[in-house]
């Protein structure tokens, strides 16, 4: 096992990323953030967060979007999902959009996002942010407009984003998968 | 996470973290629902056929309902106007159906146990849309649900199922659902409607006494006189059962405690039910209808994955 980012790290790696999306986004009045169900969401209230503690003036639209039933290995026998929470109370319609998930692995699941988010209504456009972006390993042509690190990893190595919320401390680690 | 089983045939062989997890997923449908677009493409590789071989309005509406939204395809049979008058045997009629490249099959019939001898029979996920007099699962789950819904939970609720209790599947299942969701349940009506034995079989208090029940109750689910299962007369007449059985604005009022009205439909106004009480603030009857359709949805997702249609390499 080994780590990508220490607590420390992730902390400012995270505020760097607050700061570019100020820079790109700033005042908001048409931007909104979406976390993706179910680990995305402990990222993007972390951005959130720390976004309202830099422009406390600032009203920032934030919703979660789970993307459980637009999965494209559904028919695939895989596990049944059991859905999270969706919760988009504003309109996306001509806004510009920000995903925010933990790990850009394949892209599927960026790729389910998209469909689910147009559910919604019609953004002007579409942006990623992803803490850890592991390229080379991409299944579809999609790309991160900001990521925290980006990482070379073997398929057989596992990405894991510990956060204080939930696992006790915040850490980025690579794991060796069992054999 | 998925079901426990590979049918949803009855309440009775579901475990109580299967109707949560049912619970769990309606939630998110129902959100679906409060979009302007009501509609997921989660099957749109799958196709789904109704098979009814009894009359529904709500229920197959619902069901219909619920596999669009889902994105399925759907066919709808009805045994009339069918091969069935042709006299083509049960199998074959859903083994014709299915060799079409059905995935799964939601069935009513009038026969109690028709889609469990089914499932003996055929491969993909079969879900009972209501068996004789048996069970009618999904209308348990959305009862259950929408007492969730309105209380806040199911646990240590008082419920109280009123009528005609023989003949009733979703008694049955309501019995099942909500005893395995830790509700105590009691069931009232004339002596002859109640099956002997119900009390200790199931775990559940049995009352002749209309008011005894409604006063003890959090929620009183009232069922419809199926007449149409009663072969021999069990009471003298509906007026009379109107007078002693039926739940009215009156009887409600004069109560020490607000209850909550259910009723699966189709209501026969004036009879089980008075206008006054199924169209007033404490009845939740157009709820459940609504709940329905996510019930349904969740139900479909879940069992769905369970049909073995893996796509080989």
């Amino acid at each position: 096992m080994k780590t990508i980012l220490s607590d420390k790290q992730q902390a400012i790696t995270i505020d760097r990323l607050c700061h570019q999306l100020i820079e790109n986004h700033f005042p908001f009045d048409n931007s909104v953030l979406i976390g993706l169900q179910p680990r995305g969401i402990y990222l993007s209230d972390r951005i959130y967060d720390n976004l309202k503690k830099l422009l406390p003036e600032t009203d920032i639209r934030y919703g979660k979007i789970d993307i459980t039933f637009y999965r494209d290995d559904f028919s695939q026998g895989n596990t049944i999902h059991v859905p999270n929470e969706t919760n988009i109370d504003f309109s996306i319609e001509n806004k510009r959009v920000v995903l925010i998930d933990d790990v850009l692995y394949t892209g599927r699941t960026t790729r389910s996002a998209l469909d689910a988010m147009l559910d919604f209504g019609r953004p002007s456009a579409v942006e990623l942010l992803v803490l850890i972006d592991r390229r080379f390993s991409r299944e579809l042509p999609i790309q991160a407009d900001y990521t925290g690190r980006t990482i070379d990893a073997f398929i057989t190595q596992k990405v894991k984003v510990l956060w204080k919320e939930r696992d006790g401390k915040d850490e980025v680690v690579l794991e060796n998968d069992a054999l | 996470m998925s079901l426990s089983v590979k049918h949803l045939l009855g309440i009775r062989d579901l475990k109580r973290q299967d109707i949560e997890t049912i619970f769990q997923t309606a939630d998110q449908f129902k959100e679906v629902l409060q979009r302007p677009i009501k509609k997921v493409p989660t099957l749109r590789d799958t196709t789904i056929v109704n098979v009814f071989f009894e009359n529904s309005t709500r229920t197959r509406i619902s069901f219909e309902l619920a596999e669009k939204r889902l994105g399925a395809d759907v066919v709808n049979f009805s045994a009339s106007g069918s091969s069935v008058s042709k006299g083509e045997t049960l199998i074959d009629t859903v083994n014709n159906i299915l060799s079409m490249k059905v995935d799964m099959v939601v069935m009513r019939h009038s026969a109690s146990g028709a889609p469990h001898f089914l499932a003996k029979h055929i491969d993909v996920p079969i879900v009972n849309a209501g068996d004789g007099i048996n069970e009618h699962p999904t209308q348990a789950l959305l009862d259950a649900f929408s007492i969730r819904e309105r209380l806040g939970g199911v646990e240590g609720k008082k419920v109280a199922i009123c009528g005609d209790i023989m003949h009733s599947r979703v008694a049955l299942s309501n019995i099942y659902c909500l005893r395995k969701l830790g509700a105590e349940v009691t069931v009232v009506g004339p002596p002859t409607l109640i099956p002997k034995h119900l009390a200790a079989a199931l775990d559940v208090n049995v009352t002749y006494n209309l008011r005894e029940a409604l006063e003890w109750c959090d929620v009183a689910n009232v069922l419809r006189i199926q007449l149409e299962r009663q072969n021999t007369p069990l009471f003298s007449s509906l007026r009379e059962y109107s007078l002693v059985y039926g739940v009215n604005r009156a009887l409600l009022e004069s109560l020490n405690k607000e209850i909550v009205i259910m009723h699966p439909g189709p209501i026969n106004r004036g009879v089980e039910l008075s206008s006054d009480a199924a169209d007033s603030g404490q009845s939740i009857i157009l709820q459940q209808v609504e709940n329905g359709v996510a019930i349904r949805m969740a139900a479909l997702y879940l069992l769905s994955g369970r049909g073995g249609k893996k796509l080989e390499a």
